[in-house]
């Protein structure tokens, strides 16, 4: 009787074993899935754009000429941005981690988490109505005295809504990322290295080349390429800082265009082969940054081991 | 004694005290403190950097900015120098390190002032009751025009965008919470690093980068196939949503169940019970205060998203509570559009004032989340005591 009560409720409770260890399953699977179907579903409904006639193409030459220059644009306000927030984001870390009072510092991280906590929309809306016309002095000083350069051509836009705007925009909403990886990373320097360093009479700074650098260079690296695949998506603050227009050299007239602002400025009143062709270039950002994030994962990968970071 | 006169100068402080009848010399400094700026060296930099920038800010033409830019400058190429000078060139370099780095930080916060006191300045005189409980339905340019004519106050709201907003991110909760929680389980609790969990580690990683909008189309192409392609509604943007919201949940569910001691699983197991009872009334509960924190960030993170709900959802000026039917809209969306598209192009103030007041109001729903996030997290922790 007892081995049949235990059998009995053990058949039960088995049930129950392979149920929820098949949900689990399940939901990672789905996961996979999604990522999987986003590729899928995107290449569907673009496929229209590769096979239409290139002349009714937006430009009339086709995706690639179509395409390009808007990639070019993406890059440019990208890079302005990393530019910015590199040494910033990595000075600041710094800061959190090696210079800030220890009962500060914790404090300090979060309040540099609050500039990712504000929505995309709302630096937008700092960007067009804030940034932008406060620039615009600086702006026409660069034309002035800088104009030789072809970055700094003149005349200045009027509005100072232009890619170096979105890009000091995009830099302020991708600094709370390179700092938070970069901090993580710099806290687990080992102690030993640094108390070593200090007491063979470096400088803080010394230690901090010596030391704290060297070990935490893949994690930099790795911060800078999620901030990068950030900055390359971020629609928003494009969408409504950048007067958009072709691809010229000059940051401070009104003109370049990024991936994501065109789709999100077009797509509400685009249908049919407008409509693919913007999710055409949907999959083109996609791909550009799934090539970013694996990279940048690739490198966190392969120092886990011996460096903990993540 | 052969000693030097260095050795003597050097000794001086130490042999003050004994009998040797050397008078001590007050006025000199300790030889270890030698070619040592004094404190107050940072301070008197300080105040020179500022009048010398006051100085050539109002040659140029004085504004805040130039004048707090050619300060910095001044202070930390003269506080560099100076400490090179007198210190020698390894703590000069150390020196500029160290402004450098206070600078930067000081630098980063200026943005974060700057959005805080800009949204509060301006979206607090549009926020009132009429604007908390009213839609944009009806109210056209004319209005508009009218209220800015005869200085009455600015009709319309946000009410509809609450509602939308509070609705979506509901649905993309619900959405995403049990199947992040799943995942995390599996990862943690199955998986047991085999080369499946491995996979699923690394792409809910990658799926952490992927771009706001790219989240949008797929939602729309995915209900494209299924539905039709002019299928706007709420639960689109909701499964937009729940793509971006699952990895985070994902991530931090997995943190929190990997801190859970082995021995409470043991201890489980040991008195017979089934392995996914331990899970659901063991594992979970003791993990719940971190997760449930963890949830409440990826809430703060979808909730002020714009581009996916741009794409999936629409925009509507009426009050839409049907998530699965018509356009809905979002406080984000709503913003966006009352900048870019002013309900009155002629007289644009009422349509910026109605967006920094929903921006104020995205704000606070933002901020209210991440400090609940902290709060759940500090209030309902295990005892860490051992």
């Amino acid at each position: 009787m007892t081995s049949n009560a235990l059998r009995r409720q053990g058949s039960k409770g088995q049930a129950g074993d392979k149920i929820f260890s098949g949900a689990a399953l399940g939901a990672g699977i789905l996961i996979l899935i999604t990522l999987f179907a986003v590729a899928i579903f995107l290449l569907i409904q673009a496929l229209p754009t590769f096979t239409a006639n290139p002349a009714l193409i937006t430009g009339g030459e086709g995706f690639a000429s179509y395409i390009f220059p808007i990639v070019i644009g993406t890059v440019i306000a990208a890079s302005i941005a990393l530019l910015i927030a590199t040494p910033v984001g990595i000075a600041v870390a710094l800061f959190i981690s090696h210079y800030a009072p220890r009962k500060l510092a914790a404090g300090l991280g979060y309040v540099i988490d609050l500039l990712a906590a504000i929505p995309s929309v709302i630096y937008g809306a700092w960007g067009y109505l804030v940034l932008a016309p406060a620039l615009v002095p600086s702006y026409q000083w660069l034309a002035e005295n800088m104009g030789f350069i072809p970055l700094f051509g003149g005349p200045a836009s009027q509005t100072g809504k232009t890619i170096l705007t979105a890009g000091i925009v995009l830099a302020v909403m991708v600094l709370p990322i390179i700092t938070s990886l970069s901090r993580e990373i710099f806290l687990q320097t080992p102690k030993l290295h640094e108390e070593a360093a200090l007491a063979l009479g470096a400088t803080r700074w010394e230690m901090i080349t010596m030391s704290v650098l060297p070990f935490a260079r893949p994690g930099i690296i790795s911060a800078v390429m999620l901030g990068l695949g950030r900055a390359l998506g971020e629609t928003m603050a494009v969408a409504l800082v950048l007067s958009t227009g072709g691809l010229i050299p000059s940051l401070i007239k009104s003109g370049n265009q990024t991936i994501a602002a065109e789709i999100a400025l077009n797509f509400p009143e685009a249908f049919g082969l407008r409509l693919s062709e913007l999710i055409a270039a949907g999959l083109v950002l996609f791909v550009i940054t799934l090539a970013v994030n694996l990279i940048a994962r690739a490198i966190i990968a392969r120092h886990k081991e011996f460096s903990g970071a993540n | 004694m052969s000693s030097t006169a260095t050795n003597q100068a050097k000794t001086t402080r130490a042999n003050g005290s004994s009998k040797t009848p050397q008078a001590p010399l007050p006025r000199k400094r300790n030889s270890l403190a030698k070619g040592h700026l004094p404190r107050f060296a940072v301070l008197a930099i300080a105040a020179g950097a500022l009048v010398l920038g006051a100085a050539s800010s109002t040659l140029t033409g004085f504004s805040i900015a130039s004048f707090a830019i050619y300060s910095a400058i001044i202070f930390v190429l003269a506080g560099s120098i100076i400490t090179t000078v007198v210190e020698g060139p390894r703590r000069g370099k150390n020196a500029l390190a160290t402004y450098l780095v206070y600078g930067a930080f000081l630098l980063a916060l200026i943005p974060l002032a700057s959005v805080l006191f800009t949204v509060l300045q301006k979206g607090l005189p549009g926020i009132n009751m009429h604007f908390l409980f009213h839609s944009m339905n009806g109210v056209t340019g004319a209005i508009d025009n009218a209220s800015v004519e005869n200085g009455t106050p600015v009709l319309g709201g946000a009410y509809h965008a609450v509602v939308g907003t509070l609705l979506i991110t509901l649905w993309a909760t619900l959405i995403s919470v049990p199947v992040g929680m799943l995942t995390a389980v599996y990862l943690v609790e199955y998986g047991k690093n085999g080369p499946l969990a491995r996979a699923i580690t690394f792409f809910v990683d990658v799926m952490t980068g992927i771009p706001s909008i790219v989240a949008g189309l797929f939602a729309t192409a995915l209900f494209a196939v299924l539905l039709g392609p002019t299928a706007r509604m709420g639960i689109v943007a909701a499964v937009a949503l729940s793509v971006l919201m699952i990895p985070t949940v994902v991530r931090s569910t997995e943190e929190m169940l990997k801190i859970v001691p082995n021995e409470l699983r043991e201890a489980s197991y040991a008195l017979g019970v089934r392995k996914w009872r331990t899970i659901t009334k063991v594992v979970i509960p003791t993990a719940i205060s971190g997760i449930a924190s963890g949830v409440t960030l990826a809430i703060a993170r979808v909730i002020g998203e714009t581009a996916p709900i741009l794409v999936t959802a629409g925009l509507a000026n009426n009050i839409n509570a049907n998530v699965f039917g018509n356009w809905m809209a979002t406080l984000p969306t709503f913003i966006y559009y009352q900048i870019i598209t002013p309900t009155s192009p002629t007289n644009i103030d009422p349509s910026i004032q109605r967006a920094w007041a929903a921006a104020l109001l995205l704000i606070v729903m933002v901020m209210v989340l991440n400090l609940g996030a902290r709060l759940i997290a500090s209030l309902f922790a295990p005892k860490k005591g051992r």
